[in-house]
């Protein structure tokens, strides 16, 4: 056993996290930035968590992944870090030329009080910021929140610095797409185009975090959300925010600023999240659904009808982040799964009541829990008590999966060991039929590996 | 630009390229880089610039003092529950992310897979987190009742004046444990190497000494500096078995509290990373007389070398006899390999720019199959490291390293091994060497360019310019430099294979060298469409 010192007994813990559900804010607002063209992304703190958060994205999507930092000195520590955001802004526009420079703070910033708004409008008075060039930044406190909520922060300021209502309504809709891979954020475009309804998806990280070899290298790729773009966000006529804790904030900053309404959908994973997506799109675009939508999801309902005494009444443990997890238990209820332990260190209170509303009824069985010590670890031992069928999150569940001999399916952040999640889809009809056919392989392949010779079967 | 076929005679002179590289830069800037960038003169005493504050938005490599501390030094050892102090982050990235293998014997403890912190919020920022942090201590306890906790310093914790070691001691006295603290936070220092220091000096303050032991062999040696990345002190220790010599610790691969607490009763350090484990090696000498000398077990003439002078330390005929004939049996096996892959991959060019020790050790391991080196350096190495020990007494310790803490160690008149001096004064009289680390400058070729902390911009230059068949670094330059058709060996993960350490390992590294400079993928970046004429379009459907 791997994981030998996990305990089947749960003692209830108070400051003790173990084997945490969730990591900090500035890598997620390191790959929101990434989701916007020509941008590069800035971590005003000291140089470990920068590398940390490159390290982190680069494993995940075997991809390179570009950003800077202030590295802070003991110095900077006590006296501010503004020389160095200063000269970090002078040598990044000198040697790197990007656009745009994302900067985010970290828990080294944030706790000494670094003003970065102060700071960059003293770059700008300096004259460190070349015509035409730009920089956001955005406060993201790692005691806060997690990594989700520094993803929400960074698109928020893009769109608080760039979006603009110039009174000329565009025939327009906003997406904000959530934290999602590349391919995600393809499948939600090819939606939208299949609806016909033209729109800007914020941020994009398609064709940047998922570039084709071409045997040179491009330092700010040919993918992410251009500036004119984000601009035009402000003229729109309807904004469709993807996820709670990833997209509100930013949905409410158009609408205030730039009133710009939006409507609130969850991330479109499974059959009914995506279903209520594309009725918000079919809103927000005022336009009819085509039958080539209906048909994906027909396909969709055909392939839960023939494989339905697969799913049916298995128990799932799932972990990861609110926004992804929602609309997942959503889907597998549809399909009569059950999932009966969900964890996520995210915190935010309306998870417990989205949890309630899908599982009350169908699972009450299931337990759930967000926010401090809402680990692994946990988890863990809740399996240990009463085991599941089924595992699916992070890499991170590998380990239980040995130690537990549970078959187990990799959704979310961050993979480190599997390709394909960033190249194929998870939302949309055609998203849910590759997550099933996950979950239907692993508990196929658990099923051939261990059943007698004599009932080992050729055909399912 | 270079042709290739100039490499035959020696290297190029890369100036013209440093002069371009540095063109780009600020003028301050450029003035610092340029200290930073040699190039190589084996037979002039040359000095590089290191171990100096990294410059602000240049993209460099480097982590921090926490990483170094608690993610290389102390992470390896199994049965100590390391307690991340601060925001989530730290110990969510330092979670199995550094492949340090261990292998307990059943029923022993094994924390290493998991990953624990006190998760601060932002009241604990507000009113400390002192009291969060000992209740985390108590609820680790409880939980897993280990041997040992430490404690791991972030950014924040000496910012809001979290004294960690005033909870340690006051845990420790209600515990019965021994539970210790870092002040590791990131921004100490300038780089992870920093952290190693620290490490150092708690290990050696809280553990080192605290349990006798009685000898359990006629060779007793501590490995230090060697952290079992996939599997490298497996093969280390095989051929220490095998050979007959007892490790009785390795700092910190594969390793437990208690075998670092009786290590001072080895008769030698063996050091191989000599960045992040000489002040151990240091401050035994000084406190229990055990002398050390700089050993390589990576490449298998070096493996060789290395074991020979372990053998002529201890003067032992039948140790001498039996190094030979495990030496003469492994070389066997290593030559086979190497005959077979060496006239594939000969002549070609290498770079490799990797933390604070292997950008020097790997150079061995390409030298036995022909591979040339052009271009090396490191993130955080200090410049004994580059040019050797014998400068130590000229590096001047600037303000962003005078804060970490040199140790008081005075000797341990119960412990201290009068007879190891003496045979250490012999010994030297005969011309055996110790503390013989020479650094990398003085084994690299004329002409080669040594770059310490090489950022993006530096490496997409190096690229550029020399062309190389193989580029040696980590995960954040891997995919950046393979866009470029130029294969990248991460030599800090071994792109999760190896070991690459002593023979066995020298026979992996070998056939990884044939696979990635033999493979097909690379001549088939270009779709067949590109080199064809282009097929004019037209409407008409005819064929």
């Amino acid at each position: 056993m791997i994981l030998r010192h996990t305990t089947k007994e749960v003692k209830e813990r108070t400051a003790l996290t173990v084997n945490p559900a969730k990591t900090c804010q500035p890598i997620g607002a390191m790959y929101a930035a990434l989701g916007v063209h020509g941008c590069l992304p800035h971590s005003h703190g000291s140089q470990g968590c920068c590398s940390y958060h490159r390290s982190t994205l680069t494993r995940h999507y075997k991809e390179p992944v570009m950003a800077s930092t202030s590295s802070f000195t003991e110095g900077s520590s006590v006296f501010g870090g503004q020389a160095n955001l200063l000269q970090a802004i002078d040598n990044i526009f000198g040697i790197y030329d990007p656009d745009i420079i994302a900067v985010h703070s970290t828990c080294l910033s944030e706790t000494i009080g670094d003003d970065l708004g102060q700071i960059v409008g003293k770059a700008k008075d300096d004259g460190k910021i070349p015509e035409g060039k730009h920089v956001v930044q955005a406060s993201t406190p790692s005691y806060v929140g997690s990594h989700v909520t520094g993803y929400a922060n960074m698109v928020e300021a893009f769109v608080k610095y760039f979006s603009f209502n110039t009174n000329e309504k565009i025939r327009q809709v906003n997406l904000l797409s959530g934290w999602v891979e590349p391919s995600d954020m393809r499948e939600i475009k090819r939606i939208t185009e299949m609806m016909d309804i033209k729109s800007v998806l914020l941020p994009d990280t398609s064709d940047v975090l998922d570039t084709p070899m071409t045997g040179k290298y491009k330092m700010y790729p040919k993918g992410g959300t251009t500036v004119d773009e984000i601009v035009s966000m402000g003229n729109s006529m309807k904004t469709v925010a993807m996820g709670e804790w990833c997209s509100k904030k930013a949905a409410i900053m158009l609408d205030n600023k730039c009133k710009v309404p939006f409507s609130l959908t969850d991330v479109p994973i499974g059959l009914s999240a995506t279903d209520r997506f594309v009725q918000a799109l079919s809103t927000a675009g005022k336009v009819s659904i085509p039958e080539i939508i209906s048909e994906e999801r027909g396909r969709l309902i055909d392939v839960i009808t023939d494989m339905h005494q697969y799913f049916y009444g298995k128990r799932v443990a799932l972990w990861g982040d609110p926004d992804t997890l929602i609309p997942l238990v959503e889907f597998l209820v549809d399909i009569d799964m059950k999932p009966v332990y969900i964890v996520s260190g995210t915190p935010g209170k309306r998870f417990d009541k989205r949890m309630e509303e899908i599982l009350s009824e169908k699972v009450p069985e299931a337990k759930y829990k967000n926010g401090p010590q809402a680990d692994m670890f946990l988890m863990h031992q809740w399996i240990k008590e009463e085991p599941v069928d089924l595992l699916i999150g992070n890499t991170y569940g590998k380990y239980i999966s040995r130690d537990e001999g549970i078959p187990f399916v990799r959704l979310g952040f961050p993979i480190l060991d599997r390709i394909g999640h960033s190249y194929f889809p998870t939302v949309g009809y055609q998203g849910a039929i590759r997550i099933l056919e996950k979950i239907l392989g692993e508990i196929m392949d658990e099923q051939d590996a261990k059943s007698p010779e004599e009932s080992f079967e050729l055909v399912m | 630009m270079p042709n290739k076929k100039n490499y035959t005679n020696g290297l190029p002179d890369p100036s013209e390229l440093k002069e371009e590289i540095l063109k780009k830069y600020p003028r301050k800037v450029a003035k610092k880089r340029a200290k930073a960038m040699i190039v190589n003169d084996p037979s002039e005493g040359q000095e590089i610039m290191a171990n100096v504050r990294t410059i602000p938005g240049i993209i460099t490599q480097r982590g921090c003092t926490y990483a170094g501390c608690k993610g290389v030094v102390l992470g390896p050892t199994r049965d100590i529950i390391n307690i991340t102090h601060g925001p989530i982050g730290c110990g969510f990235y330092s979670w199995l992310t550094r492949r340090n293998q261990t292998k307990p014997a059943e029923g022993e403890d094994n924390y290493m897979p998991y990953a624990f912190s006190t998760d601060m919020q932002d009241e604990n920022i507000v009113f400390g987190g002192e009291q969060k942090l000992k209740t985390a201590i108590r609820e680790a306890f409880e939980i897993f009742k280990p041997s040992a906790i430490s404690i791991f310093s972030t950014c924040p914790v000496g910012l809001i004046g979290d004294d960690v070691h005033a909870v340690a001691r006051e845990m420790k006295a209600e515990l019965g444990i021994n539970i210790f603290g870092f002040s590791c936070e990131g921004y100490r220092g300038v780089s992870q190497s920093a952290g190693h220091h620290i490490a150092n000096n708690g290990i050696f303050k809280h553990v080192v000494g605290n349990t006798d032991r009685e000898r359990t062999g006629k060779f007793q040696v501590n490995l230090m500096g060697e952290y079992n990345i996939g599997g490298d002190a497996f093969e280390i220790e095989r051929i220490f078995e095998e050979c007959g010599i007892t490790l009785l610790s390795t700092y910190s691969g594969n390793s437990t509290v208690e075998s670092f607490a009786y290590s001072h009763t080895a008769d030698l350090n063996m050091v191989m990373c000599h960045r992040s484990i000489n002040y151990i090696a240091e401050m035994m000498e000084e406190k229990y007389g055990v002398p050390w000398i700089k050993v390589n077990f990576i490449g298998a003439e070096s493996t060789a070398k290395s074991l020979r002078k372990l053998a002529d330390y201890f003067g032992d005929d039948e140790l001498k006899a039996k190094v030979e004939e495990v030496i003469e049996r492994e070389m066997a096996k290593v030559k086979k390999v190497a005959e077979e892959v060496k006239p594939k991959v000969e002549g070609k060019l290498a770079m490799m720019f990797v933390g604070g020790s292997r950008a020097h050790h790997y150079q061995d391991l390409f030298k036995e199959l022909g591979i040339r080196t052009v271009s090396a350096g490191y993130e955080f190495a200090h410049r004994d490291d580059y040019e050797g020990r014998e400068v130590i007494p000229n590096i001047k310790i600037d303000a962003d390293t005078r804060n970490i803490e040199d140790l008081e160690v005075t000797k341990d008149e119960e412990h201290f091994r009068d007879d190891l001096v003496t045979k250490k004064a012999k010994l030297e009289k005969e011309g055996y060497t110790f503390k013989d680390y020479q650094g990398m400058m003085p084994e690299m070729s004329k002409n080669a360019l040594v770059v310490d902390d090489v950022n993006h911009w530096e490496t997409e230059k190096l690229i550029e310019f020399y062309k190389p068949d193989i580029f040696c670094a980590g995960i954040k330059e891997k995919y950046v430099v393979q866009k470029y058709g130029v294969p990248l060996k991460q030599l800090h993960s071994y792109d999760y294979g190896g070991p690459y350490a002593a023979f066995g390992g020298a026979v992996n590294f070998y056939k990884e060298m044939e696979r990635m400079l033999a493979t097909n993928i690379w001549k088939l970046v270009d779709a067949p469409w590109k080199h064809e004429p282009e097929i004019v379009g037209s409407i008409s459907i005819e064929a």
